[in-house]
């Protein structure tokens, strides 16, 4: 195992845990205002210190891994869940008009700025968490349809799958027994990489008010409160943006881990 | 190195040296920054404060005027007087006064500009200033007779707004672009999404300002301000969006702080009409649920004074009724309980953008939801809120300022965007606008606040502040704002 694996590994479960641990207890009611004792520098009652609110920053944090965390887990889930039988289909049917419907769609899709798009949906259907979800999904369906079709294209070509079909099985049982398995370990890598810019772009939704609304603690809204209290108050912006970097250069760093550790080729090559 | 060279070099020093000579006067011009940027120059068609910041009193001049105390002086106006009923206003005019496109101000241009501010399908957005308004007669080129359906002990002050400023039939077309007035500031240039100049007229009738020209600087997002502020890319910003910034300000020699108070009575807007809020005890609970103080401290950072009814604390008439909605989150789950809501129950709170609306918004809600009432904060655009919250009426409870000057007669109005609906307030209103006797209208006044107060229509939270910064050398500038307004006649530098 490389020592990326290993790096991005903890750096990820350590937010994954922080996220998990909010669920059952935090140091303090992330919601609970305390105005007299706003804007405390990091002490040792309030680890990261309080909001311009008096809120408990570490508590925010927590809470805020989890909404970064869910909305990022769901839509990277709706891209998998649709882009990976989109590419499967648009491959078993290689050069015939559904692959071309598939693939054209698709880069109709990829050719839109996605963080744009992602403003209109949740402009037009209001702000909230569910619609950066939704709209933070929808870009995710033609990067895994992608994927998916470039990869299972070349096994199509390999002995086993001809064996498969001379022993009668159809298109469909084919891709789900025998392509899917083997583009499983590209789709996790794929996974956690899209999974890191999942967690950005809900900042980034967040950071202009389309994200989770308040209460609801959000890294995004905390750097946009943060922003003209930043030359008195620089913990404000300074841990949210530390929480933020922490978590995609940890998923980054264990998305190229996984890819070296599970490519056999470069296995191969190591041992 | 060439002779050529050598002269270039030479006038090139001789400009510096002329620059540093004129920079050691006083500077005769000023940069002012504003949040908001006016959609247009016409202060008689639309409510937006924005236009009156840049061309009251600078552009337009009504009849009447505001001092930055709020008082109210003769403005193109000469004098007046005023018959024995209170029906007949007589105002002389200055005479020599002219506008910007060299034609002569007189009787026939107040007869337009009132006429056409009264009229039926006029698109004035304080109709209700000029509502009595029976007829306005031309007397002689200096004098004009306005003639009332009924005494209108607020008149005057009416007059003084920037909805009512004396416009020319022959200018009125391009107004919105071109705007052509009275006053001691002609028109410069304006760059869409940056800035509008401003330039003395040479041709004033009354005293020459200090100031040879102004530019106002449209900056909205507050880091921006600050920013800018700090650089001294400005000299004075009228009315600073982030709280937070001030005590940096005020701690630094270069820059001046003026704080002050502006007609704002910020509101907990309720839908009035809308259950549960259409039963008093529930109004009652918000009212007593709600922390000013705090609201105060954790928005705006201290700056505010607390409000216990729709009325501006500066005001000899105002009644302070903080008293009455006093914080005490026990009564207010006890008159919920009453009300049949011991669970409490679930609204909505629509936040315009301005940060005393967002941050003052999350403060509420959190406070609301200590006895049981769950608000769902909604933030929305101002182009959003005017069509929803304000045409609409679609909403539970909303966060605003409402910085029209002596607007407490909303009340009377129950198609108001709150809903409220009471024969007392109307007649009291009525009443009202047909007292002239200062001392008993101050009675109505302080009756109609407390009306409002019992009746807990809104929650009222605090006055909003006027927070002005400027360089450390302006001088004149208004630490109050009676209305919208950055007077540039009194503005100077000090040597």
């Amino acid at each position: 195992m490389s020592r990326n694996l290993i790096l991005g590994a903890v750096l990820s479960s350590l937010i994954l845990l922080a996220a998990l641990v909010s669920f059952v207890w935090t140091p303090y009611d992330y919601a609970a205002l305390d105005i007299p004792n706003k804007l405390q520098p990091p002490n040792a009652q309030h680890w990261f210190g309080t909001d311009h609110f008096g809120r408990d920053m570490f508590s925010m944090i927590m809470v805020g891994a989890r909404t970064s965390i869910a909305v990022a887990l769901v839509a990277v889930g709706i891209g998998m869940a649709l882009g990976v039988p989109l590419g499967l289909t648009a491959a078993a049917r290689k050069g015939s008009w559904l692959d071309e419907v598939i693939m054209r769609g698709n880069d109709l899709v990829f050719a839109f700025p996605s963080l744009v798009i992602a403003i209109l949906i949740t402009a037009v259907f209001g702000a909230g968490a569910i619609n950066a979800i939704i709209a933070i999904g929808i870009f995710n369906i033609p990067v895994f349809a992608r994927i998916t079709r470039g990869a299972a294209l070349s096994l199509w070509e390999r002995e086993f799958i001809l064996a498969a079909r001379v022993s009668g099985k159809g298109a469909a049982r084919i891709s789900a027994e025998h392509i899917l398995p083997n583009v499983a370990n590209l789709l996790i890598v794929q996974g956690t990489i899209q999974f890191s810019l999942g967690i950005l772009a809900e900042a980034g939704l967040s950071y202009v008010g389309l994200g989770a609304q308040p209460p609801t603690p959000s890294w995004g809204r905390m750097l946009a409160d943060a922003q003209t209290m930043v030359s008195f108050a620089p913990h404000l912006a300074l841990i949210p943006g530390l929480a933020i970097i922490v978590t995609v250069l940890g998923l980054n760093l264990l998305g190229d881990g996984l890819r070296d550790w599970l490519d056999p080729r470069i296995r191969v090559a190591r041992a | 190195m060439t002779n050529q060279m050598l002269k270039s070099l030479a006038s090139a020093l001789a400009l510096g040296a002329s620059v540093f000579a004129t920079g050691a006067l006083a500077k005769s011009d000023i940069t002012i920054a504003m949040q908001l940027e006016p959609p247009h120059l016409d202060p008689t068609s639309a409510a937006a404060q924005a236009i009156d910041s840049v061309v009251y009193t600078n552009i337009f001049e009504g009849l009447t005027r505001f001092m930055g105390d709020g008082s109210v002086v003769p403005g193109l106006a000469e004098s007046w007087e005023i018959s024995e009923d209170g029906t007949v206003y007589t105002f002389k005019l200055h005479d020599g006064v002219t506008f910007h496109d060299g034609t002569t101000m007189d009787a026939e241009d107040v007869k337009f500009s009132l006429d056409r501010a009264s009229a039926e399908d006029s698109a004035n957005a304080q109709k209700a200033l000029f509502e009595g308004i029976e007829s306005v007669e031309v007397v002689d080129p200096l004098t004009v007779k306005v003639t009332l359906s009924e005494p209108n002990g607020n008149f005057l002050f009416n007059l003084a707004w920037g909805d009512a400023v004396i416009v020319s039939s022959d200018s009125i077309e391009n107004i919105k672009t071109n705007p052509v007035g009275t006053g001691a500031f002609t028109f410069g240039n304006w760059v869409q999404g940056d800035s509008i100049t401003l330039i003395r007229n040479p041709d004033y009738w009354g005293d020459q300002p200090a100031l040879e020209a102004a530019t106002f600087k449209f900056i909205s997002d507050p880091t921006a301000a600050f920013a800018a502020m700090m650089a001294e890319d400005v000299d004075v910003f009228d009315n600073f969006p982030a709280p937070e910034n001030l005590a940096q300000f005020e701690a630094d020699p270069r820059f001046q702080v003026l704080v002050g108070s502006t007609e704002g009575e910020t509101i907990l807007s309720t839908n009035n009409k809308k259950p549960p809020f259409d039963d008093i005890r529930v109004r009652q609970a918000l009212a007593h649920a709600i922390d000013r103080q705090a609201i105060i401290d954790g928005a705006m950072f201290g700056y505010g004074t607390p409000i216990g009814t729709h009325f501006a604390p500066h005001n000899p008439a105002y009644v302070d009724l903080t008293g009455t909605s006093a914080h005490d989150p026990e009564k207010a789950a006890k008159l919920l309980a009453d009300a049949g809501y011991e669970e409490g129950f679930e609204t909505t709170l629509h936040l315009p953008p301005p940060s005393y609306a967002r941050r003052g918004g999350e403060i509420i809600a959190a406070q609301l939801a200590e006895v049981g009432i769950t608000a769902e904060i909604i933030n929305v655009e101002w182009a959003q809120w005017l069509e929803s919250v304000f045409k609409g009426k679609d909403y539970d409870l909303t966060v605003i300022s409402h910085t029209e000057p002596m607007d407490i007669g909303i009340y009377a109005r129950p198609d108001y965007y709150f809903q409220y609906d009471s024969l007392d307030a109307q007649t009291l209103m009525e009443t009202l606008n047909a007292t002239t006797d200062p001392e008993e209208r101050k009675k109505l006044l302080g009756d109609m606040q407390r009306l409002i107060s019992n009746d807990f229509v809104n929650g009222y939270l605090f006055q909003l502040p006027k927070l002005g910064i400027a360089k450390a050398g302006v001088q004149g500038l208004w630490q109050n704002a009676p209305t919208a307004a950055v007077d540039l006649t009194q503005i100077s530098w000090s040597e």
